[in-house]
């Protein structure tokens, strides 16, 4: 185990801005591809 | 098992759908596993602190930005000599997700890059041709949307994703032929890697998370490219 506590985990050691800022836009892009193509599905089928 | 069966979009339709399901399962859990590894059992890089654990998403995004590229020009290749209606297609299924991986690894890039090397973007070999890659990507995109006629867009397409193909060994020599900023591979078929084997061990699981997920996304799509056109 590498953290003390939560506020430790979020700091990511002081490089917390660059690190959550990785991972949240990676997911976010991924969540939009997805919103998007269930909709494309959804237009396909009607 | 009658494989050509399958080279006609109506027959791949259903099994695209169910691939692309138990692939979206089995990206969910690996990305899971590859996250708990990377944030939990990986320990803190001795040089770089915790900003190393961006490592985890941009090696496999720029992994899968370079692969899915190779294989959109493969099948558009195929489509192109054997004219065959569903390879055009899976080519232009891919080309959405390939560039959502490389814009991936342009991003993470830039929030490395700004701690370890003190700027967001550097002109630097590798950098400069992935962005040339995003770039061939879009440009694949927009030439397809730009064409109304399908059977020629494809062929256009084709074309394009053909020629920008020598992009790929030189995005990926790149950091050997130049001298880069960007660091070498950590990972090779030929040496040990140059990394803790937990570290490894994480990385590798958000590759095949990432490659699951990108069958997922490309053969859902495909199904609505088939939907669409036929």
């Amino acid at each position: 185990m590498n953290w003390g506590g939560w506020s430790e985990f979020w700091a990511m050691g002081g490089y917390g801005f660059y690190v959550w800022g990785s991972y949240a836009v990676t997911f976010a892009a991924l969540a939009l591809e997805i919103i998007f193509l269930r909709r494309r599905v959804r237009e396909a089928k009607a | 098992m009658r494989w050509f069966w399958f080279a006609s979009p109506q027959t791949f339709f259903p099994l695209a759908g169910s691939i692309a399901r138990w692939c979206a399962v089995g990206a969910a859990l690996l990305a899971a596993a590859g996250l708990y590894v990377g944030f939990f059992v990986a320990p803190t890089d001795a040089q770089q602190g915790e900003a190393y654990r961006i490592i985890f998403i941009h090696v496999a995004a720029a992994w899968m930005s370079m692969l899915l590229y190779v294989v959109m020009a493969f099948w558009a290749a195929i489509g192109l000599a054997f004219n065959t209606r569903l390879s055009a297609m899976m080519a232009s299924a891919l080309a959405p997700t390939g560039a959502l991986f490389t814009f991936i690894a342009l991003w993470t890039g830039a929030l490395w890059g700004r701690p370890t090397w003190g700027a967001y973007w550097v002109w630097d070999a590798r950098l400069t041709s992935e962005l040339i890659l995003l770039f061939l990507y879009l440009g694949f995109m927009a030439l397809q949307a730009a064409i109304d006629d399908p059977r020629r867009a494809d062929r256009a397409g084709a074309l394009l994703a053909i020629v920008g193909v020598v992009n790929v060994p030189i995005i990926y020599y790149s950091v050997q032929w130049w001298n880069t900023l960007h660091q070498g591979a950590s990972v090779s078929l030929t040496r040990a890697p140059s990394m803790a084997s937990t570290m490894l061990t994480g990385m590798l699981l958000m590759a095949l998370a990432f490659w699951l997920y990108s069958i997922a996304a490309s053969l859902a799509r495909v199904r609505c490219i088939i939907k669409e056109r036929e």
